[in-house]
């Protein structure tokens, strides 16, 4: 430690690695080895992958080895005529969701306003549950439930002289089943980070709104939620960062050849058309077309919030 | 108007905690519903009548589901790609986050740049699954536990912590005794952080149980498979395996095939969940302890 210090470079040179630290703390570097050797071999490495979104990939030749072909892959995808179906999909699950992103914060406002101290834990315990439930077993239950003949959605519906309704093969409806059963697995889990937030509100602003008579209702508008608007920013640019990702697994398992003009999403269809079809080289454009645009979103975000004064850097 | 107040006030309780109520139905409601119908005649369930409580009750499902021998593979396999899984994620990332919450460590800025920028950015589906073909890892277990060796988010949460509870003074006392990174990280830091261990070692474990992924686009060896991959085919493609029907001793109909169908499909989705589910309520604080970590900025 006094070493190090004593040896610290002037500023001018700060940016170059100081060698001497390193040796002293070798091991440290050791500690480090696992974890850089895992994200050099399974994060970068497919990164160096990705050029053969510009070749025309064979296996004999490798990655390297593969003939470039420049822009093709992006253009045929460009050009093809589900582009725009993928496009519009992915980016109305997206938007649909988003609107539903108040929830978990009007959840967390409302905990947060319980007396009852057992209560809330109860309700928190009942509400972040469903967030265990794996994916397999949830997209189970939504076809058990929104079986046409046999579901109990259905048969409700039926008592009260709608349907039956075949949700699951119904485009229309796809994307609602979706975005709904989705809020319903994360809505009480989502509100944890908000409810946080509200635990560290002054106090002393909440006595002096009172003070000024201000309804419990007013103190939710005009305290607690300034206070946890710079959470709520973070979240939403997160949120925005994997607009064009997010759900993936789930879609995969929701579609079938009926909804699929609905369900199709550019994540789902990098893996037919990779996976099921072996297009490698296309597949991989259209999948870096994908990361480039929520990598864009992201950056976007983060400018617009920093105005706002909370950003992620 | 302070009676009137205190009137609003209350008037706000009761909505709230009605609206609180509400969210607890909604959220119960279907989970109640198959734990009921695991254990329901399917012919009540199937026609509406079974709602909330098991109506007739048999437990067919679950002996079926039992004497499956698949459905016992996917339940040993699953077990020992979480407890292999999560040994991994913990060896790469307990050590690392330590030296990355290290002021020795030089170099660290450009360090945590490159595994941050893997969070927002990465080589995606197709040249991750060459790269583990390539590998040679396809229809192994190491497909199911390397590519998923550590998260980053996992990582920074970590580090946090470990930012947070180890006295500074403590590595340096340590450091003047003598006491080189590794003696200080194994004997001093990690006895210091059994809570974070237990965090970490629940989200990665509840993620590997969950996860059907990568078994899908890895594996193609039946005996291979974890549990998620045998519920797909059961509750999503809808497809009762040959071995599932055999033991009903009769192959006879469509119909006997539907009924099997139905009376497995509730009573595995409870086989499959229910681990998790009835840890979770007694673990929830280190669950939420590790979330709320990971919102602090540093």
């Amino acid at each position: 430690m006094l070493d190090a210090s004593a040896v610290s470079a002037p500023p001018r040179k700060k940016r170059r690695i100081n060698w001497r630290k390193v040796k002293i703390n070798w091991q440290l570097y050791l500690l480090l080895a696992p974890a850089l050797a895992y994200f050099a071999i399974f994060k970068y490495y497919p990164m160096y992958g990705l050029q053969i979104a510009f070749k025309y990939f064979r296996a004999v030749d490798g990655i390297w080895g593969s003939r470039w072909i420049g822009f093709e892959h992006f253009e045929r995808f460009f050009n093809s005529y589900y582009f725009w179906d993928l496009i519009k999909n992915t980016l109305f699950i997206n938007l649909y969701a988003l609107a539903l992103f108040p929830i978990s914060i009007i959840v967390a406002l409302s905990l947060n306003e319980l007396r009852d101290g057992k209560f809330k834990k109860i309700a928190q315990t009942i509400t972040y549950a469903p967030h265990f439930i794996s994916t397999v077993v949830l997209v189970g239950m939504i076809i058990a439930f929104l079986d046409p003949a046999t579901g109990i959605i259905n048969s409700l519906l039926g008592r009260i002289g709608i349907g039956p309704i075949s949700f699951m093969t119904r485009p229309d409806l796809f994307k609602s089943v979706y975005v709904w059963s989705n809020e319903w697995q994360n809505l009480g889990w989502g509100a944890i980070i908000y409810l946080a937030a509200l635990a560290g509100v002054d106090p002393q602003l909440h006595e002096s709104a009172k003070v000024d008579g201000a309804s419990r209702l007013q103190r939710i508008w005009h305290v607690n939620i300034p206070s946890i608007f710079p959470t709520i920013v973070i979240m939403l640019i997160l949120r925005a960062g994997s607009m064009m990702s997010v759900g993936f697994e789930k879609i995969l398992l929701m579609q079938n050849p009926l909804n699929l003009s609905s369900s199709q999403v550019i994540s789902t269809y990098v893996y037919d058309s990779g996976l099921l079809h072996g297009q490698y080289d296309y597949s991989t454009a259209i999948g870096l077309f994908n990361s480039v645009i929520n990598l864009v979103m992201l950056v976007i975000c983060n400018r617009l919030a920093r105005r706002t004064g909370a950003s992620l850097w | 108007m302070l009676t009137k107040l205190l009137n609003s006030d209350r008037a706000f309780d009761v909505c709230n905690k009605i609206f609180v109520w509400l969210l607890i139905i909604i959220v119960a409601y279907p989970l109640v519903y198959i734990l009921s119908a695991s254990i329901s005649d399917p012919y009540y369930v199937n026609s509406g009548e079974m709602i909330l409580l098991p109506k007739g009750i048999t437990f067919e499902g679950f002996q079926r589901v039992f004497q499956s021998s698949e459905i016992w593979i996917g339940y040993r396999n699953t077990i020992f790609y979480t407890v292999l899984g999560t040994l991994i994620n913990l060896a790469v990332t307990l050590p690392c986050a330590y030296a990355l919450a290290s002021d020795q460590l030089a170099g660290k800025k450009v360090i945590m740049a490159l595994l941050v920028f893997t969070m927002f950015f990465d080589g995606g589906l197709i040249p991750t699954y060459l790269l583990v073909r390539d590998l040679g890892l396809i229809n192994t277990i190491w497909s199911q536990v390397l590519p998923s060796a550590a998260s980053m988010w996992n990582i920074i949460v970590t580090m946090t912590f470990f930012k947070m509870n180890i006295p500074k003074g403590l590595e340096e006392a340590a450091e003047i005794d003598g006491a080189s990174h590794l003696r200080i990280f194994f004997q001093i830091v990690l006895p210091l952080s059994k809570p974070i261990i237990a965090v970490m070692a629940l989200f990665y474990g509840v993620a590997h149980w969950n996860q059907y992924f990568g078994a899908l686009i890895y594996l193609q060896d039946r005996a291979l498979f974890p549990l998620q991959l045998f519920l797909r085919e059961i509750l999503v493609r809808q497809q009762i395996t040959a071995e599932l029907m055999r033991q009903s001793g009769m192959v006879e109909a469509i119909r006997e095939h539907a009924r099997i169908a139905d009376i497995i499909k509730y009573a595995v989705m409870i086989v499959s969940s229910l681990p998790v589910l009835m840890i979770y309520p007694f673990l929830q604080r280190y669950f939420v302890k590790g979330v709320l970590i990971g919102s602090l900025k540093e």
